[in-house]
């Protein structure tokens, strides 16, 4: 009784949430955390998807980043969040799925596009259910300004080395700030430096699975290696990075006075909206000529469908075409960085993006570190790497005091890193 | 009615004054919220997903596991910083500005009063990004601000420096509540009678000592006010450090308060999720916090201070 | 002697206006310079940020971005209608129970105080899940109502705590006088006591209206709907989407002071008025 009053309810706010819709229309409602990538969805990703599906109305509902599990957390539990939730990789969308918030969508015929390694972000651990379709990954490396590289007369580096001559060469010429990287909001040290370059030292996956089987630590020299090296970025950044926020960071360089942007693969679309002058982008530097390349090739996103939406068949016929290799397409062509997790084969018009992922040709993909597994415990150590990161940087915390704190942190909770 | 009725009945006036108060906060905000406290008593099992009662488990997890405790009273340290910046800075300019204002014949008094109270109008989303603005090393408003004075040489990335990003913060706070102090005590000035302070200036007593002598012990319960509540908005404060430093209230937490710790438990951030258990115990202690401080003021302050019936 | 009084009086004079001046610069000039930099080219907000739009730095960009997006004078109609209907609920139920609280002795009165000074100490978003529970089974979810109860109980503990405060030195004799003129209870109320208590009232609604007006938690947990959404979610949508383009940002934040602004305009004369009138009485 009280169940069917809720649905009346919350079918009664759904509909009333999307203004004047035709009585037998269904509309679905989309939660998100991408509110830049607004426009793109009404604009393009919708529209295509209500041409082919009369009937269903899309509604794309994003709320700023930081807010997003808090508010979606307590609409899940009141009952009223939207048919569809964009998933957080990893234990963030597990933590969802253990809760009875997401579905169990193995039965979804589209999951069949999508390989092993693209579904294991949204897969419980045992292998038993996948409870999001998934959308796209990114990856890590370093975009510059080619104008600034010619003037100051500097090539491309490829190993660490060179990497490190090339900034001070900046540094001595003067006319850009060599790299535009701030930690005020402490993700970018984690994200944009220590996993970008960390990959090569611990071996990408390698490393990763040594650190969840409990056979490597957090203070061995491949952990650490790499707070060292960014630890070396310092002299670099601009005047006062500490106090400079991601915006800061992004219009820095858009507005070319940095040569060098540590970067996610998603800058690339705001970055081509906003410079004028011609983008580059190169891998992460090797440590060493010769050395093996791994690059960080992160499954960032997916949706899922909310265990109680009462609209669950359109929303399922939604989920359906987010397989095929329309979306897709249409999808990594209008956010180009977000690379498609499919299996289809996709023509990319950028240039920029073509040449992210052309490294998956030479390089071993890898996730993050700390998304899957080791994210599961008090403290969190993904959380935990903001911070530590940040301090590294800033040149706060040494790099090894840096690694013992997040291995004291994973040592305190998780069984096979104690003792 | 007319006359005063020799029985007393039921004085059915009182539930009617206070029923409708009563039934909407009990409903809307003591129902809710006792449903989050009570779940500090509980917690969830990570493996079956089973939520179970732990009696005070929690509670001594937050004080005692140093991964709860050291960020817990980390913050505690933090808040009362923040809290004595306000009672320090805030407050006395609050009263300042009043007493200025309300010399007599102070031309233009209104556009002073409206300007001083704007920032308290604004959302701590404009606040927050307004002063990420004007302290930007790369916008170098600041900068170039304090270099004309001569002073470029105490510049900083104030908020991204350990030693600097709390006091910053607590100022861009005063900046934005001063005008609440000043408000009250302009009020509470203007109710003074006309015929003490004639009393008192035939007496002679006039200027700052008048000030000090006169019209200061008479406002003095409503600086009580403002102190009682200036603590309850202090250790309630969150927005403003999510907004600037994000949900990790950096670097390194030394901004961190009990608000900004409360929420990040309660909800999670980024793959970090929500622990509703531990949230709802922090928010427990911040709540008996609150009414140690409240209980203090109550008991021992308002007692001590004279009204006066004007 | 005199001479020297009026020149005592205009040094101070002109002390004070230097003070009060000095505040003011502090207090108007980042929004001041917000609305500077929301006029012009992306360059020239980098270039010159202290400098005025000119004729060759004027762009109205910024504006054409988010106007485009939003509904923005809708947004406005909304947070004006919750925070006004908020606002009469918290001044009359808060003001009934204050004078209840201070005027009468009745049994369990102290402990009634407490119990309504609680909400004071904790915030009311601790309880977001148990309010939501509450409007989806009242059916209030996206509605006005949702959020104006909300509202009500969270102002009323303040507006309650500060009232009576000012109830508590409202004159005896004037409500006995009231009485023998055979006055009833309500009456006195109305009718005597709250005329007196305006400016105190004014004040409240101040305090009152401000969190109401800037809340963002609320309108997205209860009235995320484009009918209901409230000026302040619709700002922050921007501040999160155009986070990187100054032009659309800057633009967004000056279109969510600028109505606050307005507001307190015109509400600043009825507070005045009201703050001077209970002093002159």
């Amino acid at each position: 009784m009280k169940t069917a009053l809720r649905g009346a309810l919350l079918a009664a706010t759904v509909l009333a949430a999307c203004g004047p819709a035709v009585a037998e229309d269904v509309t679905l409602t989309i939660e998100s955390w991408r509110n830049d990538d607004l426009s793109i969805w009404q604009e393009t990703i919708i529209p295509a998807f209500e041409a082919k599906h009369p009937g269903i109305k899309l509604v794309f509902a994003p709320v700023a980043p930081t807010q997003y599990n808090a508010a979606l957390n307590a609409k899940l539990e009141g009952g009223t969040a939207g048919d569809l939730i964009t998933c957080r990789p990893f234990d963030g969308s597990l933590d969802l799925y253990a809760k009875g918030y997401l579905a169990k969508l193995n039965d979804l015929p589209a999951l069949e596009n999508f390989s092993e390694v693209a579904r294991s972000a949204w897969t419980t651990d045992d292998g038993s259910a996948t409870f999001c379709v998934p959308m796209a990954a990114v990856i890590h490396g370093f975009i510059y300004n080619k104008d600034a590289f010619a003037e100051v007369g500097v090539e491309v580096p490829s190993t660490q080395a060179e990497f490190m001559d090339v900034l001070a060469r900046l540094k001595d010429e003067g006319s850009y700030v060599p790299m535009a990287m701030g930690t005020l909001d402490q993700w970018e040290a984690a994200t944009m430096a220590y996993q970008n370059i960390g990959p090569m030292y611990w071996k990408g996956e390698e490393g990763r699975k040594a650190l969840i089987a409990g056979t490597a630590k957090m203070t061995d020299p491949e952990w650490v290696k790499p707070l060292e090296v960014i630890a070396g970025w310092k002299p670099y950044l601009g005047d006062g990075f500490e106090a400079q926020a991601y915006a800061d960071s992004q219009n820095l360089f858009t507005l070319g006075r940095a040569a060098i942007f540590p970067a996610g693969s998603w800058e690339i679309s705001g970055f081509k909206r906003d410079a004028d002058f011609e983008l580059g982008a190169f891998p992460p530097p090797l440590p060493a000529a010769g050395d093996k390349c791994y690059i960080s090739d992160h499954n960032d996103i997916a949706i899922g469908l909310n265990a109680a939406s009462p609209n669950a068949d359109a929303a399922r016929t939604f989920l359906e075409w987010m397989g095929t290799k329309e979306f897709a397409e249409l999808y990594s062509n209008s956010l180009p960085g977000f690379f498609s997790l499919s299996s289809h084969e996709i023509t990319l018009d950028d240039p920029l993006a073509n040449e992210f992922v052309s490294w998956r040709k030479s390089c071993d993909s890898t996730i993050r570190s700390a998304a899957q597994i080791l994210s599961r415990g008090t403290p969190n150590l993904w959380s935990q790497m903001w911070g530590v990161a940040a301090n590294v940087v800033n040149g706060t915390q040494s790099p090894a005091d840096a690694a013992a704190e997040m291995q004291a942190g994973l040592a305190a909770w998780y069984e096979p890193q104690k003792n | 009615m007319g006359g005063k009725p020799q029985k007393k009945p039921f004085p059915w006036h009182i539930p009617v004054f206070l029923a409708p108060a009563v039934l909407i906060y009990t409903l809307v905000m003591i129902l809710p919220l006792a449903e989050t406290l009570r779940l500090s008593f509980f917690q969830r099992d990570a493996v079956s997903q089973a939520t179970s009662y732990v009696g005070f488990a929690n509670y001594a997890r937050l004080f005692f596991d140093p991964f709860w405790g050291g960020p817990f009273f980390n913050a505690l340290g933090n808040n009362l910083y923040f809290f004595v910046i306000h009672m320090l800075v805030q407050n006395p300019i609050g009263i300042l500005i009043a007493a200025l204002l309300s010399m007599t014949h102070l031309p233009g008094k209104k556009f002073y009063r409206t300007a001083i109270f704007l920032p308290t109008l604004l959302s701590f989303v404009v606040v927050g990004f307004v002063w990420k603005l004007m302290l930007s090393p790369l916008w170098g408003v600041s900068k170039d601000m304090m270099s004309s004075v001569g002073l470029g040489h105490l510049f900083m990335p104030f908020l991204g420096k350990e030693e600097t990003a709390l006091t910053t913060l607590s100022l861009i706070s005063v900046w934005q509540f001063v005008g609440i102090p000043m408000m009250l005590i302009y009020a509470a000035l203007l109710s003074i009678p006309d015929e003490v302070i004639e009393a008192a200036e035939c007496d002679g007593v006039t200027g700052l000592s008048q000030f000090f002598k006169i019209k200061l012990p008479l406002i003095l319960p409503t600086v009580g006010i403002i102190s009682i509540l200036t603590f309850v908005g202090n250790f309630n404060a969150f927005d403003l450090i999510y907004t600037t430093q994000g949900p990790l209230a950096g670097p390194n937490f030394s901004t961190d308060l009990l608000g900004t710790i409360l929420y990040r438990t309660f909800y999670g951030q980024q793959t970090q999720p929500g622990d509703p258990n531990m949230g709802a115990a922090i928010a427990t202690v911040m709540f008996f916090i609150i009414l140690a401080g409240v209980a203090v003021y109550l008991f021992v302050i308002q007692r001590k201070l004279t009204r006066y019936e004007m | 002697m005199a001479f020297s009084r009026a020149r005592r009086n205009l040094i101070a004079e002109l002390g004070a206006h230097a003070i009060l001046l000095t505040f003011t610069v502090i207090a108007l000039f980042p929004v001041l310079l917000v609305l500077i930099n929301s006029l012009k080219t992306k360059k020239a907000i980098f270039r010159a940020p202290l400098a005025p739009p000119d004729a060759e730095t004027f762009d109205l960009i910024g504006y054409a971005t988010v106007l485009a997006q939003g509904n923005f004078p809708f947004y406005f109609w909304n947070s004006l209608f919750v925070t006004l209907g908020s606002l009469f609920l918290v001044l009359l139920l808060g003001a009934m129970a204050a004078f209840a609280l201070s005027e009468y002795r009745f049994p369990f009165n102290r402990f009634v105080a407490l119990y309504m000074a609680l909400g004071i100490m904790v915030p009311i978003r601790l309880g977001t899940v148990g309010i939501l529970n509450l409007m989806v089974a009242t059916g209030l979810v996206n509605t006005h109502w949702a959020l104006i109860l909300v509202y009500t109980a969270q102002g009323l503990p303040l507006s309650i705590f500060i009232l009576s405060e000012f109830m508590a030195v409202v004159s005896k004799d004037l409500k006995a006088a009231g009485r023998i003129d055979g006055l009833s209870e309500y009456a006195i109320f109305f009718r005597l006591v709250l005329p007196l208590v305006r400016p105190a009232m004014a004040t409240v609604a101040v305090f009152t209206m401000i969190p109401i007006w800037n809340d963002l938690w609320f309108p997205l947990i209860l009235a995320p709907a484009e009918e209901t959404k409230t000026l302040t979610l619709g700002a922050q949508v921007f501040v999160g989407q155009f986070v990187s383009n100054w032009n659309a940002i800057l633009a967004a934040m000056a279109l969510a002071i600028i109505p606050v602004l307005i507001l307190y305009l015109i509400f600043s004369r009825q507070l005045i008025r009201g703050i001077t009138a209970g002093a002159v009485k």
